[in-house]
Protein backbone atom coordinates (compact mmCIF):
# COMPACT_ATOMS: atom_id res chain seq x y z
CA UNK A 1 0.00 0.00 0.00
CA UNK A 2 1.27 2.88 -0.67
CA UNK A 3 0.23 6.35 1.02
CA UNK A 4 1.07 9.88 0.23
CA UNK A 5 1.58 12.68 2.77
CA UNK A 6 -0.92 15.38 2.84
CA UNK A 7 1.18 18.69 2.32
CA UNK A 8 -0.08 22.14 2.16
CA UNK A 9 1.54 24.86 0.16
CA UNK A 10 1.89 28.36 2.10
CA UNK A 11 -0.01 30.85 0.07
CA UNK A 12 -1.72 34.06 1.00
CA UNK A 13 -5.42 34.00 1.96
CA UNK A 14 -5.18 30.29 2.93
CA UNK A 15 -8.52 30.70 5.19
CA UNK A 16 -10.51 32.78 2.46
CA UNK A 17 -11.13 36.92 3.08
CA UNK A 18 -12.31 38.50 6.43
CA UNK A 19 -14.64 41.46 4.83
CA UNK A 20 -17.31 38.97 4.42
CA UNK A 21 -18.06 38.76 7.57
CA UNK A 22 -16.51 40.98 9.40
CA UNK A 23 -18.74 43.50 11.91
CA UNK A 24 -16.03 46.27 12.72
CA UNK A 25 -13.98 47.48 10.88
CA UNK A 26 -10.71 50.11 12.33
CA UNK A 27 -10.78 53.28 10.68
CA UNK A 28 -7.52 55.70 11.39
CA UNK A 29 -7.66 58.92 12.24
CA UNK A 30 -4.55 60.80 9.87
CA UNK A 31 -4.46 63.91 11.69
CA UNK A 32 -4.30 62.26 15.42
CA UNK A 33 -1.93 59.34 14.29
CA UNK A 34 2.07 59.46 15.18
CA UNK A 35 2.85 57.02 13.19
CA UNK A 36 3.96 55.06 15.84
CA UNK A 37 3.26 51.65 14.60
CA UNK A 38 1.73 50.41 18.20
CA UNK A 39 -1.55 49.53 16.27
CA UNK A 40 0.68 47.71 13.64
CA UNK A 41 3.24 45.30 15.97
CA UNK A 42 -0.48 44.18 18.14
CA UNK A 43 -2.41 43.25 15.40
CA UNK A 44 -1.96 39.23 15.84
CA UNK A 45 -2.65 38.87 11.53
CA UNK A 46 -0.08 41.47 10.83
CA UNK A 47 -2.99 43.41 8.85
CA UNK A 48 -1.48 46.57 8.78
CA UNK A 49 1.41 47.37 6.82
CA UNK A 50 4.49 49.28 7.74
CA UNK A 51 2.80 52.43 6.04
CA UNK A 52 -0.14 51.75 8.44
CA UNK A 53 -2.48 50.77 5.73
CA UNK A 54 -4.73 48.91 7.07
CA UNK A 55 -6.01 45.18 4.94
CA UNK A 56 -9.37 44.97 4.67
CA UNK A 57 -9.81 41.76 2.79
CA UNK A 58 -7.32 40.02 6.20
CA UNK A 59 -8.20 42.39 8.67
CA UNK A 60 -10.80 40.42 11.38
CA UNK A 61 -11.92 43.58 13.41
CA UNK A 62 -10.72 42.18 16.66
CA UNK A 63 -10.25 45.66 17.94
CA UNK A 64 -6.50 45.45 19.67
CA UNK A 65 -4.96 47.88 17.17
CA UNK A 66 -7.64 50.84 17.98
CA UNK A 67 -7.58 49.29 22.01
CA UNK A 68 -3.68 49.67 21.93
CA UNK A 69 -3.60 52.84 19.99
CA UNK A 70 -2.20 55.30 22.38
CA UNK A 71 -3.50 58.25 20.29
CA UNK A 72 -6.78 56.77 20.09
CA UNK A 73 -6.62 57.50 16.48
CA UNK A 74 -8.87 54.22 15.64
CA UNK A 75 -12.14 54.11 15.82
CA UNK A 76 -14.18 50.79 15.22
CA UNK A 77 -16.98 51.36 13.08
CA UNK A 78 -19.20 48.80 12.02
CA UNK A 79 -19.57 47.74 8.62
CA UNK A 80 -22.47 48.30 5.88
CA UNK A 81 -23.99 45.23 5.25
CA UNK B 1 14.37 48.95 21.05
CA UNK B 2 14.93 45.98 19.73
CA UNK B 3 15.70 46.09 15.69
CA UNK B 4 12.43 43.51 14.78
CA UNK B 5 12.47 42.21 11.20
CA UNK B 6 9.79 43.23 9.23
CA UNK B 7 9.30 40.07 7.05
CA UNK B 8 5.95 38.10 7.92
CA UNK B 9 5.90 34.42 8.20
CA UNK B 10 2.58 34.05 8.60
CA UNK B 11 0.50 34.95 5.53
CA UNK B 12 -2.33 37.02 5.56
CA UNK B 13 -4.51 35.68 6.77
CA UNK B 14 -5.12 32.63 9.44
CA UNK B 15 -8.45 31.03 10.02
CA UNK B 16 -8.20 31.56 14.08
CA UNK B 17 -10.65 33.51 16.32
CA UNK B 18 -10.30 37.11 16.23
CA UNK B 19 -7.66 38.94 18.60
CA UNK B 20 -6.05 35.21 18.59
CA UNK B 21 -3.26 35.34 21.00
CA UNK B 22 -1.31 31.98 19.80
CA UNK B 23 -1.67 33.76 16.41
CA UNK B 24 0.31 36.98 17.66
CA UNK B 25 3.02 34.91 19.71
CA UNK B 26 4.31 32.65 16.52
CA UNK B 27 4.12 35.76 14.43
CA UNK B 28 7.26 36.95 17.22
CA UNK B 29 8.49 33.73 17.47
CA UNK B 30 8.55 32.89 13.38
CA UNK B 31 10.47 36.67 13.33
CA UNK B 32 12.96 35.53 15.81
CA UNK B 33 13.80 32.18 14.38
CA UNK B 34 13.67 33.46 10.67
CA UNK B 35 13.24 31.21 7.49
CA UNK B 36 15.40 28.11 8.54
CA UNK B 37 13.16 26.69 10.77
CA UNK B 38 10.56 23.48 11.38
CA UNK B 39 7.82 23.65 13.14
CA UNK B 40 6.49 20.72 15.33
CA UNK B 41 2.93 21.23 16.06
CA UNK B 42 0.94 19.09 18.55
CA UNK B 43 -3.04 18.89 17.83
CA UNK B 44 -4.41 22.76 19.13
CA UNK B 45 -6.06 25.20 17.86
CA UNK B 46 -2.56 26.18 15.55
CA UNK B 47 -3.34 22.72 13.80
CA UNK B 48 -6.43 24.45 12.89
CA UNK B 49 -5.47 27.88 12.35
CA UNK B 50 -2.91 27.36 9.77
CA UNK B 51 -6.00 27.07 6.74
CA UNK B 52 -7.51 25.00 4.77
CA UNK B 53 -5.88 22.14 2.69
CA UNK B 54 -4.26 22.46 0.28
CA UNK B 55 -3.07 25.89 1.50
CA UNK B 56 -1.33 27.19 4.40
CA UNK B 57 -0.82 30.28 6.13
CA UNK B 58 2.26 29.60 7.65
CA UNK B 59 5.30 30.11 5.57
CA UNK B 60 8.11 27.71 7.19
CA UNK B 61 7.89 24.08 7.00
CA UNK B 62 5.21 22.92 9.78
CA UNK B 63 4.75 19.30 10.74
CA UNK B 64 1.76 18.28 12.20
CA UNK B 65 1.96 15.51 14.77
CA UNK B 66 0.03 13.66 16.99
CA UNK B 67 -1.06 15.22 20.34
CA UNK B 68 1.35 13.12 22.50
CA UNK B 69 4.12 13.22 20.23
CA UNK B 70 5.98 16.76 19.96
CA UNK B 71 8.41 17.02 21.82
CA UNK B 72 9.74 13.09 20.67
CA UNK B 73 9.48 14.19 16.93
CA UNK B 74 11.71 17.12 17.59
CA UNK B 75 14.10 15.22 18.94
CA UNK B 76 14.70 12.76 15.59
CA UNK B 77 14.31 16.11 13.72
CA UNK B 78 17.08 17.59 15.35
CA UNK B 79 19.26 14.66 15.33
CA UNK B 80 18.69 14.16 11.97
CA UNK B 81 19.21 17.79 11.27
CA UNK B 82 23.14 17.58 13.37
CA UNK B 83 24.04 14.26 11.47
CA UNK B 84 23.31 16.47 8.14
CA UNK B 85 25.46 18.96 9.37
CA UNK B 86 22.66 21.91 9.68
CA UNK B 87 21.66 24.33 12.03
CA UNK B 88 18.15 24.46 11.25
CA UNK B 89 16.10 25.67 14.65
CA UNK B 90 13.79 22.75 15.45
CA UNK B 91 10.75 24.53 17.44
CA UNK B 92 7.60 22.65 19.07
CA UNK B 93 4.76 25.37 19.07
CA UNK B 94 2.06 23.55 21.50
CA UNK B 95 -0.68 24.78 23.52
CA UNK B 96 -0.77 23.97 26.89
CA UNK B 97 -3.03 20.86 26.88
CA UNK B 98 -0.03 19.47 24.57
CA UNK B 99 2.08 20.31 27.13
CA UNK B 100 1.34 20.28 30.64
CA UNK B 101 -1.01 17.20 30.24
CA UNK B 102 -0.64 15.35 27.34
CA UNK B 103 2.35 15.40 25.96
CA UNK B 104 4.52 16.03 29.01
CA UNK B 105 6.43 12.97 28.97
CA UNK B 106 7.82 13.42 25.49
CA UNK B 107 8.87 16.92 27.15
CA UNK B 108 10.72 15.45 30.20
CA UNK B 109 12.49 12.86 27.59
CA UNK B 110 13.28 15.41 25.18
CA UNK B 111 14.86 17.62 28.24
CA UNK B 112 16.46 14.32 29.59
CA UNK B 113 18.58 13.55 26.30
CA UNK B 114 19.25 17.48 26.17
CA UNK B 115 18.04 17.33 22.78
CA UNK B 116 18.91 20.71 21.08
CA UNK B 117 15.59 22.29 20.56
CA UNK B 118 13.61 24.94 21.12
CA UNK B 119 10.29 23.67 23.00
CA UNK B 120 7.29 26.74 23.53
CA UNK B 121 3.96 26.21 25.43
CA UNK B 122 1.50 28.81 24.38
CA UNK B 123 -0.88 28.62 27.56
CA UNK B 124 -4.50 29.93 27.05
CA UNK B 125 -5.16 28.14 30.48
CA UNK B 126 -7.38 25.36 28.56
CA UNK B 127 -8.34 22.91 25.68
CA UNK B 128 -8.82 25.92 23.31
CA UNK B 129 -9.62 23.68 20.31
CA UNK B 130 -12.21 21.53 21.51
CA UNK B 131 -14.16 24.12 23.18
CA UNK B 132 -12.63 25.06 26.45
CA UNK B 133 -12.63 22.23 28.59
CA UNK B 134 -9.91 22.44 31.78
CA UNK B 135 -6.58 21.23 31.62
CA UNK B 136 -4.15 21.08 34.43
CA UNK B 137 -2.97 24.42 33.52
CA UNK B 138 -6.15 25.93 34.05
CA UNK B 139 -6.23 27.97 37.17
CA UNK B 140 -7.88 27.63 40.52
CA UNK B 141 -11.47 29.28 40.17
CA UNK B 142 -11.99 29.73 36.61
CA UNK B 143 -15.15 28.59 34.35
CA UNK B 144 -14.62 26.03 31.55
CA UNK B 145 -16.69 23.55 30.05
CA UNK B 146 -15.67 20.68 32.29
CA UNK B 147 -16.09 22.70 35.43
CA UNK B 148 -18.67 25.19 35.03
CA UNK B 149 -18.91 25.78 38.73
CA UNK B 150 -14.84 26.91 38.84
CA UNK B 151 -12.00 24.68 38.91
CA UNK B 152 -10.86 22.89 42.39
CA UNK B 153 -7.81 22.52 41.80
CA UNK B 154 -4.69 24.92 41.23
CA UNK B 155 -2.51 25.20 38.24
CA UNK B 156 0.27 22.63 37.48
CA UNK B 157 3.67 24.24 38.13
CA UNK B 158 4.77 23.44 34.19
CA UNK B 159 8.38 26.23 34.87
CA UNK B 160 9.06 23.88 38.20
CA UNK B 161 8.68 20.60 36.54
CA UNK B 162 10.81 21.85 33.39
CA UNK B 163 13.48 23.79 35.71
CA UNK B 164 14.13 19.92 37.21
CA UNK B 165 15.73 19.30 34.10
CA UNK B 166 17.90 22.00 34.22
CA UNK B 167 17.40 23.18 30.85
CA UNK B 168 19.78 25.43 29.07
CA UNK B 169 17.57 28.09 29.04
CA UNK B 170 14.08 28.72 30.32
CA UNK B 171 11.70 32.02 30.36
CA UNK B 172 8.15 33.26 30.73
CA UNK B 173 6.70 35.61 28.13
CA UNK B 174 3.20 36.99 27.47
CA UNK B 175 1.24 37.85 23.76
CA UNK B 176 0.83 41.30 25.02
CA UNK B 177 4.89 41.70 24.89
CA UNK B 178 6.12 40.78 22.19
CA UNK B 179 9.51 42.56 21.74
CA UNK B 180 10.21 40.81 25.20
CA UNK B 181 9.00 37.70 23.64
CA UNK B 182 10.93 38.54 20.04
CA UNK B 183 14.13 38.74 22.52
CA UNK B 184 13.76 35.88 24.30
CA UNK B 185 13.18 32.96 21.44
CA UNK B 186 16.30 34.97 19.66
CA UNK B 187 18.33 34.01 22.37
CA UNK B 188 17.02 30.54 23.18
CA UNK B 189 18.32 29.64 19.58
CA UNK B 190 21.20 30.93 20.03
CA UNK B 191 22.15 28.23 23.20
CA UNK B 192 22.53 24.81 22.49
CA UNK B 193 20.39 21.68 24.20
CA UNK B 194 17.37 22.03 25.51
CA UNK B 195 15.23 25.16 25.26
CA UNK B 196 11.88 26.43 27.13
CA UNK B 197 9.69 29.16 26.67
CA UNK B 198 6.33 29.37 28.60
CA UNK B 199 4.07 31.75 26.98
CA UNK B 200 0.87 33.18 28.86
CA UNK B 201 -1.99 33.39 25.88
CA UNK B 202 -5.34 34.97 26.77
CA UNK B 203 -7.59 33.75 24.57
CA UNK B 204 -10.80 35.98 23.67
CA UNK B 205 -13.63 33.18 23.71
CA UNK B 206 -11.76 30.89 26.24
CA UNK B 207 -11.81 33.61 28.58
CA UNK B 208 -14.36 35.06 27.78
CA UNK B 209 -13.59 38.48 27.23
CA UNK B 210 -14.07 40.71 24.31
CA UNK B 211 -10.98 40.45 21.31
CA UNK B 212 -9.90 43.83 21.38
CA UNK B 213 -9.03 43.51 25.44
CA UNK B 214 -6.16 39.98 24.07
CA UNK B 215 -3.11 42.45 24.88
CA UNK B 216 -4.69 44.46 28.00
CA UNK B 217 -5.57 40.83 29.50
CA UNK B 218 -1.93 40.44 29.16
CA UNK B 219 -0.68 42.98 30.75
CA UNK B 220 -3.09 43.08 33.75
CA UNK B 221 -2.17 39.24 34.36
CA UNK B 222 1.84 41.05 34.77
CA UNK B 223 1.06 43.81 36.27
CA UNK B 224 -1.14 42.13 39.06
CA UNK B 225 1.72 39.61 39.84
CA UNK B 226 -0.15 36.38 38.54
CA UNK B 227 2.00 36.18 35.43
CA UNK B 228 5.95 36.74 36.07
CA UNK B 229 8.48 37.79 33.22
CA UNK B 230 11.46 36.14 34.38
CA UNK B 231 14.30 34.19 32.42
CA UNK B 232 16.67 31.71 33.96
CA UNK B 233 19.96 31.02 31.85
CA UNK B 234 21.86 27.91 32.81
CA UNK B 235 20.05 28.64 35.84
CA UNK B 236 20.65 31.77 36.44
CA UNK B 237 17.39 33.23 36.99
CA UNK B 238 16.67 37.44 35.70
CA UNK B 239 13.43 38.79 36.70
CA UNK B 240 12.19 40.93 33.73
CA UNK B 241 11.38 44.54 33.95
CA UNK B 242 7.66 44.64 33.54
CA UNK B 243 7.27 41.84 36.31
CA UNK B 244 10.05 43.87 38.82
CA UNK B 245 7.48 46.69 38.61
CA UNK B 246 4.50 44.55 39.25
CA UNK B 247 6.72 43.40 42.68
CA UNK B 248 6.90 46.79 43.99
CA UNK B 249 3.64 48.42 42.97
CA UNK B 250 1.00 45.55 41.61
CA UNK B 251 -2.33 46.57 40.63
CA UNK B 252 -5.16 44.77 42.63
CA UNK B 253 -5.84 41.02 41.16
CA UNK B 254 -9.24 41.64 41.40
CA UNK B 255 -8.51 43.89 38.31
CA UNK B 256 -7.63 41.28 36.17
CA UNK B 257 -10.27 38.81 37.21
CA UNK B 258 -13.20 40.84 37.16
CA UNK B 259 -12.87 41.65 33.15
CA UNK B 260 -12.99 37.85 32.34
CA UNK B 261 -16.20 35.63 32.52
CA UNK B 262 -14.38 32.57 33.69
CA UNK B 263 -13.99 34.07 36.73
CA UNK B 264 -17.74 35.14 37.13
CA UNK B 265 -19.32 34.60 40.95
CA UNK B 266 -15.58 33.19 41.66
CA UNK B 267 -15.53 32.73 45.33
CA UNK B 268 -12.83 34.42 48.20
CA UNK B 269 -11.72 30.98 48.51
CA UNK B 270 -9.91 30.76 45.20
CA UNK B 271 -9.34 34.45 45.22
CA UNK B 272 -6.97 33.92 47.78
CA UNK B 273 -5.44 30.74 46.48
CA UNK B 274 -4.70 32.64 43.40
CA UNK B 275 -2.93 35.47 45.34
CA UNK B 276 -1.18 33.24 47.33
CA UNK B 277 -0.04 31.21 44.92
CA UNK B 278 0.89 34.74 43.17
CA UNK B 279 2.91 35.49 46.20
CA UNK B 280 4.68 32.36 46.61
CA UNK B 281 6.15 32.21 42.99
CA UNK B 282 7.59 35.92 43.63
CA UNK B 283 9.33 35.41 46.76
CA UNK B 284 10.90 31.93 45.26
CA UNK B 285 11.76 33.85 41.69
CA UNK B 286 13.32 36.57 43.62
CA UNK B 287 15.24 34.52 46.32
CA UNK B 288 16.15 32.53 42.97
CA UNK B 289 17.21 35.92 41.44
CA UNK B 290 19.88 37.24 44.37
CA UNK B 291 20.73 33.38 44.43
CA UNK B 292 19.89 32.86 48.09
CA UNK B 293 18.14 29.15 46.91
C1 LIG C 1 -4.89 11.80 21.49
C2 LIG C 1 -5.85 12.90 21.19
N1 LIG C 1 -6.80 13.22 22.12
C3 LIG C 1 -7.65 14.24 21.88
C4 LIG C 1 -7.58 14.98 20.72
C5 LIG C 1 -8.55 16.11 20.48
N2 LIG C 1 -7.94 17.41 20.64
C6 LIG C 1 -7.43 18.10 19.59
S1 LIG C 1 -6.84 19.61 19.99
C7 LIG C 1 -7.32 19.42 21.59
C8 LIG C 1 -7.12 20.53 22.59
C9 LIG C 1 -5.73 21.03 22.69
O1 LIG C 1 -5.57 21.87 23.79
P1 LIG C 1 -4.23 22.66 24.00
O2 LIG C 1 -3.07 21.77 23.88
O3 LIG C 1 -4.35 23.44 25.25
O4 LIG C 1 -4.19 23.67 22.74
P2 LIG C 1 -5.27 24.79 22.35
O5 LIG C 1 -6.33 24.09 21.55
O6 LIG C 1 -5.80 25.38 23.60
O7 LIG C 1 -4.51 25.76 21.51
C10 LIG C 1 -7.90 18.15 21.81
C11 LIG C 1 -8.44 17.68 23.07
C12 LIG C 1 -6.59 14.61 19.78
N3 LIG C 1 -6.43 15.28 18.63
N4 LIG C 1 -5.75 13.58 20.03
S1 LIG D 1 -1.04 53.15 17.23
FE1 LIG D 1 -2.28 54.95 16.74
S2 LIG D 1 -0.82 56.63 16.71
FE2 LIG D 1 0.39 54.75 16.59
S3 LIG D 1 0.62 54.38 14.39
FE3 LIG D 1 -1.20 53.26 15.00
S4 LIG D 1 -2.89 54.67 14.63
FE4 LIG D 1 -1.02 55.89 14.61
S1 LIG E 1 -8.97 45.22 13.96
FE1 LIG E 1 -7.61 43.54 14.62
S2 LIG E 1 -7.21 42.41 12.70
FE2 LIG E 1 -8.00 44.43 12.10
S3 LIG E 1 -6.16 45.67 11.82
FE3 LIG E 1 -6.86 46.02 13.93
S4 LIG E 1 -5.67 44.57 15.13
FE4 LIG E 1 -5.53 43.89 12.98
S1 LIG F 1 -9.72 29.64 20.86
FE1 LIG F 1 -8.26 31.19 21.59
S2 LIG F 1 -6.21 30.38 21.10
FE2 LIG F 1 -7.72 29.19 19.91
S3 LIG F 1 -7.83 30.22 17.90
FE3 LIG F 1 -9.45 31.12 19.19
S4 LIG F 1 -8.49 32.90 20.19
FE4 LIG F 1 -6.83 31.62 19.35
MG1 LIG G 1 -4.80 25.45 25.45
Amino acid sequence: MSTRPAISRPIKGASGKTGSWRVFKPVVDKERCNACGICAMFCPDAAISEDLVVDLDFCKGCGICAHECPKKAISMEREEK
Amino acid sequence: MTEIPKEEFILKCTSACAGCPSTLILRYVLKAAGSDTVLVVPACCTSVIQGIYPNTAVNVPLYNVAFAAAAACASGMSEAFQKAGKKTNVIVYAGDGGTVDIGIQALSGAFERETDFLYICYDNEAYGNTGMQRSGSTPIGARTTTTPGGKVHAKKDLDAIVAAHNPSYLATACAAYPQDLFKKVQKALTLRGSKFIHVLAPCPPGWRFSSEMTVEMGKLAVRSGLWILYESEFGKVTINGPSKAAMIKPVPIEDYLSVQGRFKGIDRKAIDALKSQAEQRAKHLQKEAEGIC
